[in-house]
């Protein structure tokens, strides 16, 4: 009866040792798979059986490979958040709403020009970095930092959308101001973000001590803090605000006047298919250009008259800003703007004066020439 | 006619050999496991290769960055990936040690309940089996966390129980022993009355077994166990240990020892779901004890509890040792539901590091050797008693 611990240890150290000798990695490309003759072999036009089996290798995936996946499965698969309010959460009708969701609709719109053709797949946190490693989704758009790191390990981070910065929720009763004066307080954090480190770094930094308690479900952390576990609670200020929106008394919290971190919150692909990185790159730089040019769900028809050559290149009307480079359709930009509109009305549609989720002012998000941050490449 | 039958007995070719076949049988298997592992092991490699992700454990000597939120052992974010890994299998240990022991409590005492002729205790027992059985264990976890310890009164209504005990959402305050200078010198004190009253115990009880005579060895043996302990305690000016009192600080109560209420939701759901597979598995061995046993135990005129203790559970035992076992297992491994619950286990820490270093294969294999050696130590030991207990049969 005990040979069987005594042999599952062996073959356990066995393996360990395997993966260690294995561990300094050298080449990165797989030689096997590389040629993969069937598939170029056989002519798109007749249904082959032995193409199928390439695919299933693990090499990277060739340029346009990620594209062509997508329009072939025909829907994007998108990784989103499906709890924070006015970012990425679900609506009364069961339908995925938010700032985040809707630059995945974008997306699909561009492809498909159907903003419904997205698949949405919930993910904690933590799970963002193993999701677009593993390339099981096409894009992540969950409010994520963008970090050096992340880039270098995660994925590709595509273009700032939204730029934050980390803050701090207290009890209004409590009275506090700084960050000193919450030396030894019980802090709610989410678990795996870059809000964990930059608090832990920011006390540290200060001699300062506190107890964290930290859950991976976005609603647990807030639930515990409203129910008095922890004294403070820490994240980007809008996951903040979206927060105390919800709350059954929002008035009883306040989120202090400071400012932990840089947090430029970036939609990302998984790495290796520059092309797919480019197309959903694109689509945000149309979002903040359609802006810029005064082009929104509306007036999008009417603008195809417009005598602006920009308006006029950015809708496809004339010229090109590299639509077929990139193997998408010429009047894909319209057809975005069409189905979710440009990236102030995005913004407005959830957290403008009016917004379905909260009210947030667009500060450092006002586009470049009204004071903003919100700059994209020009589309020519 | 029977010289042809042996010889062709002797003669059998090898195809039909049964060793041979077993042998090749052996081998075969042998071949398709080890083919398998090859295969999972080399794709993993070659996948992790063709999107550029690192196999290596040097990350682990990285400092971590992240905080923690309860660690036995001193801990801070300085502190290496390794350490913080560390920090989660003390945790890990400390919920499933406790709960084991707590957990073979409660399912012993439900199993005897459970058996008890008095209705009402009995069907108690049933309820209580077959509703925790019935739930799943995430279940009870989120609602002992979420329904029960959250609810209590936040930390500054903490409710105040005698001797400076604090409960509240925040936790279990207690005060806590601090040593002295004197604490050593007791402590060997102790030591020495502990033996001398074992001494005097078997001795005394050996006098009284020869010689029929009262020789009040419990009571003498007590006397000594309390009087000299009690003796260095108040003589030497200096008391051995002094207690370090919660107080209540800006925010939370500061000193003390304190028992988090996610370790608490964490050890009373591992407690209460296991307890009842456990008195399940007791009240096996229980009925596998033959009746007669019973009633010639009671003949004897042995009391209840003398029955169980003395003739009941020493034949259970050998029936419920091994599916015990499997039940320890399950609690060691369910720990890893913490996760969910916020408290600071040993795949949290895991899957925390998977997410911040973004080391996601080499910190599996770490988390799954870790709990798979935890099990097998604890099924190696539990074997080992087993065996002991086991029927020598001759």
């Amino acid at each position: 009866m005990n040979r069987i611990p005594a042999l599952s240890l062996v073959v356990l150290l066995i393996l360990g040792m395997a993966l260690s000798a294995c561990a300094p990695a050298q080449p990165t490309e797989c030689p096997e798979c590389t040629p993969c003759p069937e598939a170029t072999a056989c002519p798109e036009a007749t249904p082959c059986p032995e193409a199928t089996e390439c695919p299933a290798c693990p090499v990277i995936p060739a340029r346009g490979e990620r594209l062509q996946t997508v329009i072939s499965r025909g829907r994007l698969v998108c990784g989103v958040h499906t709890e924070l309010l006015g970012f990425g959460y679900i609506d009364a009708n069961g339908r995925n709403v938010g700032f985040d969701v809707d630059l995945c609709r974008a997306v699909a719109a561009a492809i498909f020009n159907d903003p419904e053709a997205v698949e949405f797949v919930p993910i904690t946190a933590a799970e963002r970095g193993p999701a677009l490693q593993t390339g099981e989704v096409d894009m992540v758009a969950r409010n994520m930092t963008w970090t050096s790191s992340r880039e270098a390990q995660w994925g590709n981070f595509t273009t700032i959308m939204f730029y934050d910065g980390q803050g701090i929720m207290v009890r209004a009763d409590l009275g506090v101001t700084t960050i000193e004066e919450l030396d030894g307080a019980t802090i709610c954090v989410t678990t795996g973000t870059t809000t964990e480190l930059n608090l832990a770094d920011a006390f540290r930094s200060r001699g300062l001590s506190f107890t964290p308690v930290t859950f991976e479900q976005t609603s647990a952390v807030y639930s515990a803090y409203e129910e008095g576990r922890c004294d403070a609670a820490t994240s980007d200020k809008s996951q903040l605000a979206a927060v105390r929106a919800g709350f059954a008394n929002p008035a009883d919290h306040v989120i202090l006047d400071i400012t932990l971190s840089k947090e430029p919150l970036t939609p990302a692909v998984p790495a290796g298919d520059d092309q797919w990185m480019d197309v959903v790159r694109t689509v945000m730089w149309v979002l903040i250009n359609a802006e810029e040019l005064g082009v929104n769900s509306q007036n999008v028809d009417a603008m195809m008259s417009s005598e602006n050559p920009e308006v006029r290149r950015l809708l496809g009307v004339e010229g090109s800003f590299g639509q077929s480079d990139l193997g998408l359709s010429n009047d894909f930009a319209a057809n975005v703007i069409r189905a979710v509109g440009n990236y102030g009305e995005i913004y407005d549609r959830y957290m403008g004066p009016n917004g379905l989720a909260f009210t947030l002012d667009r500060g450092m998000n006002r586009l470049w020439r009204d004071g903003g941050l919100i700059y994209a490449p020009p589309l020519r | 006619m029977s010289q042809r039958a042996q010889s062709a007995g002797t003669t059998i070719p090898f195809w039909r050999d049964e060793r041979v076949i077993k042998g090749v049988a052996q081998v075969i298997s042998a071949i398709v496991v080890i083919g398998a592992l090859a295969f999972f092991v080399g794709n993993v490699i070659r996948a992790a290769n063709a999107r550029g992700l690192g196999l290596g454990y040097g990350f682990l000597r990285d400092a971590s960055g992240m905080p923690l939120g309860e660690s036995v052992i001193p801990y801070d974010p300085s502190k290496s990936y390794a350490y913080a890994f560390l920090v989660g299998i003390l945790n890990t240990l400390k919920a499933a040690l406790l709960g084991i022991v707590l957990a073979t409590i409660l399912g012993t005492v439900t199993a005897v309940a459970r058996l008890s002729s008095n209705w009402l205790v009995s069907k108690i027992a049933s309820v209580y089996i077959e509703i925790i059985r019935n739930v799943p264990l995430l279940v009870q976890l989120f609602v002992w966390y979420f329904a029960v310890f959250q609810k209590l009164p936040p930390v500054r209504e903490s409710i105040q129980l005698p001797g400076s005990v604090y409960l509240s959402q925040r936790g279990l305050y207690i005060p806590r022993p601090v040593p002295m200078s004197t604490f050593w010198t007791w402590l060997l004190l102790t030591a020495i009355a502990m033996v001398l009253a074992i001494v005097l115990y078997t001795t005394l009880t050996r006098y009284r077994l020869q010689t029929g005579r009262t020789t009040y060895a419990e009571l003498v043996a007590a006397a000594v166990l309390v009087l000299i302990p009690l003796a260095g305690w108040f003589l030497p000016g200096e008391r051995p240990l002094t207690l370090e009192l919660p107080e209540m600080g800006r925010f939370n109560f500061s000193g003390g020892l304190r028992l988090t209420p996610e370790y608490a939701a964490m050890v009373t759901g591992l407690v209460v779901y296991t307890g009842a597979f456990i008195a399940e598995v007791v009240r096996a061995g229980i009925l596998a004890v033959d009746r007669g046993q019973f009633e010639a135990a009671r003949a004897m005129g042995l009391k209840n509890i003398q029955v169980l203790r003395l003739v009941v559970f020493p034949q259970a035992m050998r029936v419920i040792i091994p599916p015990l076992i499997s039940q320890y297992l399950n609690l060691t491994k369910n720990s890893s539901l913490a996760v969910g619950i916020g408290y600071v286990d040993l795949f949290y820490v895991g899957r925390t590091i998977i997410n911040q270093a973004g080391q996601a294969v080499p910190v599996f294999v770490m988390v799954m050797a870790t709990y798979l050696l935890m099990s097998l130590i604890t099924s190696i030991i539990l074997n080992i008693y087993n065996r002991r207990i086991q029927l020598v049969e001759r």
